[in-house]
């Protein structure tokens, strides 16, 4: 089971506290990755400040993606992996939103490469992300209704 | 076909042209739609999804060793990198210790991987710049990487032989022979793609100083791989996060600075050599004899010969087959270095036996996103270059 960490141990979750002391609402760790929880209207905030401060470096982010909790609320979790390419860390960075108004402020700003990971999630969750450039459907075709990777989406189709 | 570009405002004389979704120098059906000023590309939007299949949705409704399958179909040119990315994944959440010699065969037939994949990419990057012959040459060698798949996986292609906890079947007598001998004959044959192509006055013409990136832009754009290290950035999965053993083996990484299509065909060639020394040592590494399946009843299917003798084992191979088993709750992320790149698998565990969600990070939908920057305000000749060289497939972009 995933442990809670004492955002003093782990030095990540530690420089982050150490930066603003209220921004880390849940930290933990699992198999030895680190997975901080930030509220939602400070995830821009947060994703600035790992990319751009010195100590850590987030340069790197490898994949943005999302889970469906339904039917519990708050119904997703929009999910960050990066990495500091100059410290060799990982981190897992999380936020949750509603299933009934599901909006994230969007990182194109961050990393230009959250652009295309976006409109994945927007596509196949519905998840709506504020401030991106171009946010429209990506793998599926521009009429298709609904949002496959929710969970109550049928597996077969809606037909 | 939906209009990804607004011409409205751009000069008088552009004109939009659609560069697939079927044509031959899109490796698969990718349509980029190219605004062009005569024949010099203003903007280049890059329209994916005709291979969308939903293979992260149909995990979901699979048991987690089901799942396997579903992934050789993503990056059909390396599906052995596929398989280990997900049982790297599950493995982690399950906590499971593989044996030593399944990780050795592991590394061995991922870097064969590497090798065939990227003689894949040679041979069509060079078809599309016009170099029949290398094509023809390249799928010969490649063929006899496929037949040594075939006989320890029984498949060509799609493999699935990597399981959860270990491999699928005890390798053949006598295919580290077979290996050895390959090893023995392909250096020779890769200088004679050399000779063909490094110095050819075409080949440099079409690819010198072509689809130029820099260092802070690939990172900020989240290229990876062969891409990344051509621009300078030495990151390599296997020398940053060793998994399976790499750290192991002794093998370099190696970088360039040009950036451009050229640097990326030969730093590939140079990846293959230090494949194949990775190779060699797996083979001096590798045991004759130990087990090729963690220790996990319940998890790992029972040998043939204690389902016979023992109770215990007949009720886990009924419960494994009927129910799967389940993970413990949590979430866990795994990188490898694939022949593209960075490939990730993210798989959340709920604690029962399926997936709650499974997520691939695959290399060249990534990198495709920065297709605009490496060719716009060039000629229209060299986004087939650029397509090239970024080694994408359909397959693992659209999932």
């Amino acid at each position: 089971m995933a442990e809670a960490v004492e955002t003093q141990v782990h030095p990540v979750a530690a420089r982050l506290a150490a930066w603003d002391s209220g921004v880390v609402s849940g930290a933990e760790t699992f198999r030895g990755e680190l997975t901080i929880t930030v509220p939602r209207e400070q995830l821009h905030r947060v994703a600035d400040f790992l990319r751009h401060d010195p100590e850590l470096q987030f340069t790197f982010l490898s994949d943005l993606t999302a889970t469906d909790h339904f039917p519990l609320e708050p119904r997703f979790a929009v999910v960050y992996h990066m990495l500091s390419l100059p410290h060799r860390r990982t981190l897992q960075l999380r936020t949750w939103t509603s299933g009934t108004d599901p909006v994230v402020a969007s990182v194109t700003s961050v990393w230009p490469t959250a652009n295309w990971h976006e409109r994945e999630v927007f596509d196949l969750f519905g998840i709506r992300f504020e401030g991106h450039p171009d946010l429209t459907r990506i793998l599926l075709p521009l009429d298709w209704e609904g949002h496959p990777l929710r969970k109550d989406y049928p597996t077969g189709g809606p037909r | 076909m939906p209009r990804i570009i607004d011409t409205a405002g751009g000069p008088a004389e552009a004109m939009v042209l659609n560069m697939g979704p079927q044509h031959p120098s899109t490796h698969g059906v990718l349509r980029v739609a190219v605004e062009m000023d005569g024949e010099t590309v203003i903007r280049a939007r890059p329209d994916i999804g005709y291979l969308h299949t939903g293979i992260e949705k149909s995990c979901e409704a699979k048991t987690y060793s089901q799942a396997i399958t579903l992934t050789d179909r993503m990056d059909y040119l390396s599906p052995l990198s596929n398989n280990l990315c997900y049982c790297l994944a599950v493995e982690k959440l399950l906590g499971l210790e593989v044996p030593k010699r399944a990780q050795y065969v592991r590394v061995l037939l991922t870097e064969l991987t590497r090798v065939a994949s990227h003689l894949v990419w040679l041979g069509t990057h060079a078809i599309d710049l016009g170099a029949m012959s290398v094509f023809l040459y390249c799928f010969r060698e490649r063929e006899e990487i496929l037949k040594i798949f075939e006989m320890v996986a029984g498949q060509r292609m799609m493999t699935s032989y990597f399981r959860i906890g270990g491999l699928a079947l005890e390798p053949p007598t006598g295919w580290l022979d077979r290996v050895a001998a390959f090893l023995e004959s392909f250096p020779s044959r890769l200088v004679e793609y050399e000779t063909l192509l490094t110095e050819n006055r075409i080949w440099k013409m079409r690819t010198v100083g072509v689809g130029v990136v820099s260092p802070e832009d690939a990172v900020a754009w989240g290229m990876s791989g062969p891409v990344l290290r051509a621009a300078g950035v030495a990151y390599d999965v296997r020398k940053y996060f060793p998994y399976s053993s790499y750290e192991e083996f002794d093998f370099d990484v190696p970088t360039r600075t040009e950036s451009d299509c050229y640097a990326r065909y030969l730093l590939r060639l140079e990846e293959i050599r230090q494949s194949l020394r990775i190779v060699k040592q797996a083979i001096g590494k590798i045991p004759a004899e130990g087990p090729i399946r963690a220790d996990a009843p319940g998890i790992v299917p029972p040998e043939r010969e204690k389902m016979k003798t023992e109770m215990e084992a007949l009720i886990y191979h009924f419960k494994i087959f009927t129910e799967g088993f389940s993970p413990p709750a949590g979430q866990v992320y795994q990188r490898i270095e694939s022949p593209r790149g960075e490939m990730c698998t993210y798989v959340a565990s709920d604690g029962s036996p399926k997936p709650f969600r499974v997520k691939f990070r695959t290399p060249t939908f990534v990198n495709l996103q920065a297709l605009p920057l490496l060719c716009e305000g060039r000629l229209i000749a060299d986004v087939v270059a650029c397509i090239g060289t970024l080694d994408i497939v359909l397959g693992e972009i659209d999932r």
